[in-house]
C-alpha cells in the first residue's frame, strides 16, 4: 500500500505530517522524499544514508562523422533542444526533455539514446524506517523522471509506503501521487490554503485516488473547511493545532510525535485507520 | 551609427525598471504575506504573482480583472479512436507513458512530444494545441497587477512566469513605472530560475527552522549564479532566536544583506482571512517591521 502526502500549498506540514505518520506507524515503513527540489524529510529523521545512486535522463548523442546536417532533427524537437546551423549541431541539454524522437527519426542513424544526470537518489535506514530521497540539480527544469525512477524501485508488496510529494500540482506531483492508494492533504487555515486544498482534491476526485484531510495550525477558526470537506463526504483525519511546544520542536528538527506521546497515539491511530481502508477496497 | 545611440538610450531606459523578486526555496514561510504587505508600501509600482502552480496572491490583492488571455504552453497528442488498428506502436514509443493500454491518451501525462503522431502507421493521432493556462491583467486597490492561472498538473510554467514578467514589464513602460515587485514560486526549480533571470534585485524570506535554513542556502547560491546579490529576512524569528542568529551569521559570512526580522504574529493570518495585506489591518510589531526591510530595500533598489 502506498500512501502519498500532499497540499498544494508549500510549508502546510507536509513533512511534518509524513514523518510522524512514519515514526508512530509500529511497522517497518518506506518513506520516499519526492520533495525533489528541497528533500527535507532527513533533517528530521536523520536516516543513515547508505548508498547513493545518480539519476539520469535520456540524451540524444550526436555522431558527428555520420551527420549530415539535414537538420531533421531539429525540425521535428518541439523541445528546441537541438539547432543545426549550417555544419554545427547544437543540444541544449536542459530543454530536452527525453522524448526519444530524434534518434527514432535520423535518417542516418547519427544519433544514438545516451544518459546524463539529472540528480540524486539517496537511500537509508532508520529504526523501522526505509528512506529514500530524491533530489534534483538545482535549476534543472523538472524533476518528475527522479519521482518516477523512486516509485519504479522494486519492493516487497507488504511494506507500507509513505510518500512526502512535492508543493504545488505540477507534473512532478502527478508522478508522486499516480496509483497511490490514498492521499492524505495537508492544509492550514489560510485562504491561500484552502484554496490549494480544493484544487488538489479536486485532482484527486479525477484520478479516482481515495483522500482524507488534515488541518495543521488550526487556530479553531476553521469551520469554512471543515463545511467544505463535509459537503464532499471527505473525513477530516486530523487537526493539528498551532501550539509554541510544536512549532519550537519542528524549528530544532524534533518530529513532536517523539516528544509528546498523545501525538504519537494520534497518529497511530489515522495510520491504522488508512490501512485498513485500503485493505478494505 | 546615430541608429545606435538610440538604441543604447533604450536600452538604458529599460534597464530603470527595477524587478524586485521575493522568494524562500521552503514553503509556508511567509513570502506571500511580504509581498502584500509591499504591495501597501510600494508606489508606482507593478506587482506580479510568479508563483504559478499555485497562485495566491490575488485573494489578498482582489483584482477587477480588465484583459485576459489563454496560454498555449504547447500541443497534445489527440486520437482518434475511428482510425486507429490498435497496433500499439504508440503505447510502445511514448516516454511518458501517456497512453493507456486502452489506447486513450491521459492528456496530464502528455508532453506534446509528437513521437506517437509522428509514427502512427495510419496517421490516427494528431496534435492540437493545449491551452495551459490563463493570463490575467488586473487593476487592484494597489495598482495594476499581473497574474496567471494554471490548469492543474500542468508544464511549462516556466514559460508562463518569462509571460507574465514580459506583461508586467510592458505595463511598467506604459505607466512609466521603475518597480515590479513579484511573487517568486517556492522551490529551486525551472519556474525560480525563470524569474531570476534578468530580475535586479531578489529577497529571500527564510524561517529559522532547519528545513528554512537549508532551503535558504539553496537560492542563495542559485540567485549568486545569476550574479544577483540577495537579502535575507527572517519571519517567525522569535520560534527558535539561536537559529535566528545563525541565519544572520551566514549572511555576513557570506556577504548576504540582511534585512531584518519579523515576529511570529497571529495577525498574519487574520489579515489573510479578512483578505488583506498585514500594513492595512495592523499597526504592531510586524508592520513597522515590515516597513523597516521595505526602507532598506528602496535604498538597495534607488528607488
Amino acid at each position: 500500500m502506498e500512501i502519498s502526502v500532499m497540499s498544494g500549498k508549500g510549508g502546510t506540514g507536509k513533512t511534518t505530517v509524513s514523518i510522524n505518520l512514519a515514526l508512530s506507524a509500529g511497522e517497518k515503513i518506506r518513506f520516499l522524499d519526492c520533495d525533489v527540489e528541497e528533500p527535507d524529510a532527513k533533517i528530521f529523521l536523520l536516516p543513515r544514508m547508505e548508498r547513493i545512486e545518480y539519476s539520469t535522463v535520456s540524451i540524444p548523442v550526436i555522431d558527428e562523422k555520420l551527420c549530415t546536417y539535414c537538420g531533421k532533427c531539429a525540425e521535428f524537437c518541439i523541445f528546441n533542444a537541438l539547432a543545426v546551423i549550417k555544419k554545427k549541431i547544437l543540444f541544449f541539454e536542459r530543454l530536452c526533455r527525453s522524448c526519444s524522437g530524434c534518434w527514432l527519426i535520423c535518417p542516418e542513424r547519427a544519433i544514438t539514446e545516451g544518459k546524463r544526470e539529472n540528480g540524486i537518489i539517496r537511500y537509508g535506514e532508520v529504526g523501522e524506517i526505509s528512506f529514500m530521497e530524491g533530489e534534483l540539480k538545482a535549476g534543472e527544469e523538472t524533476g518528475y523522471s527522479i519521482v518516477r525512477d523512486m516509485r519504479k524501485i522494486p519492493y516487497k508488496k507488504d511494506l507500507i509506503t509513505i510518500i512526502d510529494c512535492p508543493p504545488g500540482l505540477s507534473p512532478t506531483l502527478l508522478e508522486a501521487i499516480d496509483k497511490t492508494d490514498f492521499s492524505i492533504v495537508v492544509t492550514e487555515p489560510s485562504e491561500t490554503a484552502f484554496h490549494d486544498m480544493r484544487l488538489s482534491l479536486e485532482l484527486l476526485e479525477r484520478l479516482k485516488i481515495p483522500c482524507g484531510v488534515i488541518i495543521n495550525k488550526s487556530s479553531g477558526r476553521e469551520s469554512f473547511i471543515e463545511d467544505y470537506c463535509s459537503k464532499k463526504k471527505i473525513d477530516i483525519l486530523l487537526t493539528i493545532p498551532f501550539d509554541m511546544e510544536i512549532a519550537c520542536l519542528y524549528s530544532k528538527g524534533i518530529p513532536f510525535s517523539i516528544e509528546i506521546p498523545l501525538w504519537k497515539n494520534k497518529f497511530r491511530d489515522i495510520f491504522k485507520k488508512i490501512v485498513k481502508s485500503g485493505k478494505s477496497l | 551609427m546615430e541608429e545606435k545611440d538610440t538604441d543604447i538610450e533604450k536600452e538604458e531606459d529599460m534597464s530603470k525598471i527595477n524587478e524586485l523578486i521575493v522568494i524562500s526555496g521552503k514553503g509556508g514561510t511567509g513570502k506571500t504575506t511580504i509581498v502584500s504587505a509591499f504591495a501597501s508600501l510600494a508606489k508606482n509600482k507593478i506587482m506580479a504573482d510568479c508563483d504559478v502552480d499555485a497562485a495566491d496572491l490575488h485573494l489578498i490583492m482582489n483584482p477587477e480583472i480588465r484583459h485576459r488571455e489563454n496560454f498555449i504552453g504547447g500541443t497534445r497528442a489527440v486520437l482518434n479512436q475511428d482510425k486507429c488498428i490498435k497496433c500499439g506502436k504508440c503505447i510502445e514509443l511514448c516516454r511518458f507513458d501517456a497512453i493507456k493500454d486502452d489506447f486513450c491518451i491521459e492528456e496530464p501525462y502528455c508532453e506534446g512530444c509528437s513521437v506517437c503522431s509522428y509514427f502512427c502507421p495510419v496517421k490516427a493521432i494528431t496534435m492540437e494545441d493545449s491551452i495551459s493556462g490563463e493570463i490575467f491583467i488586473s487593476d487592484t486597490r494597489f495598482g495594476p497587477f499581473v497574474h496567471a492561472k494554471l490548469g492543474i498538473a500542468q508544464e511549462n510554467s516556466g514559460k508562463l512566469v518569462t509571460e507574465v514578467r514580459k506583461k508586467a514589464k510592458k505595463l511598467a513602460e506604459e505607466n512609466k513605472f521603475n518597480l515590479i515587485i513579484i511573487d517568486g514560486s517556492p522551490g529551486t526549480g525551472c519556474p525560480v530560475i525563470a524569474s531570476l533571470a534578468g530580475a535586479t534585485s531578489v529577497l529571500i524570506v527564510t524561517e529559522p527552522t532547519l528545513s528554512g535554513i537549508h532551503d535558504m542556502k539553496r537560492v542563495v547560491e542559485l540567485s549568486k549564479n545569476f550574479s544577483i546579490n540577495p537579502s535575507v529576512c527572517i519571519n517567525k524569528y522569535d520560534i527558535n532566536i539561536e537559529l535566528s542568529k545563525k541565519i544572520e551569521d551566514y549572511c555576513m559570512k557570506n556577504s548576504v544583506d540582511f534585512y531584518g526580522r519579523l515576529p511570529y504574529d497571529e495577525n498574519t493570518t487574520k489579515a489573510m482571512v479578512a483578505r488583506k495585506t498585514i500594513i492595512e489591518y495592523s499597526s504592531g510589531e510586524f508592520s513597522n517591521s515590515i516597513k523597516g526591510i521595505w526602507i532598506k530595500l528602496e535604498e538597495k533598489l534607488e528607488i
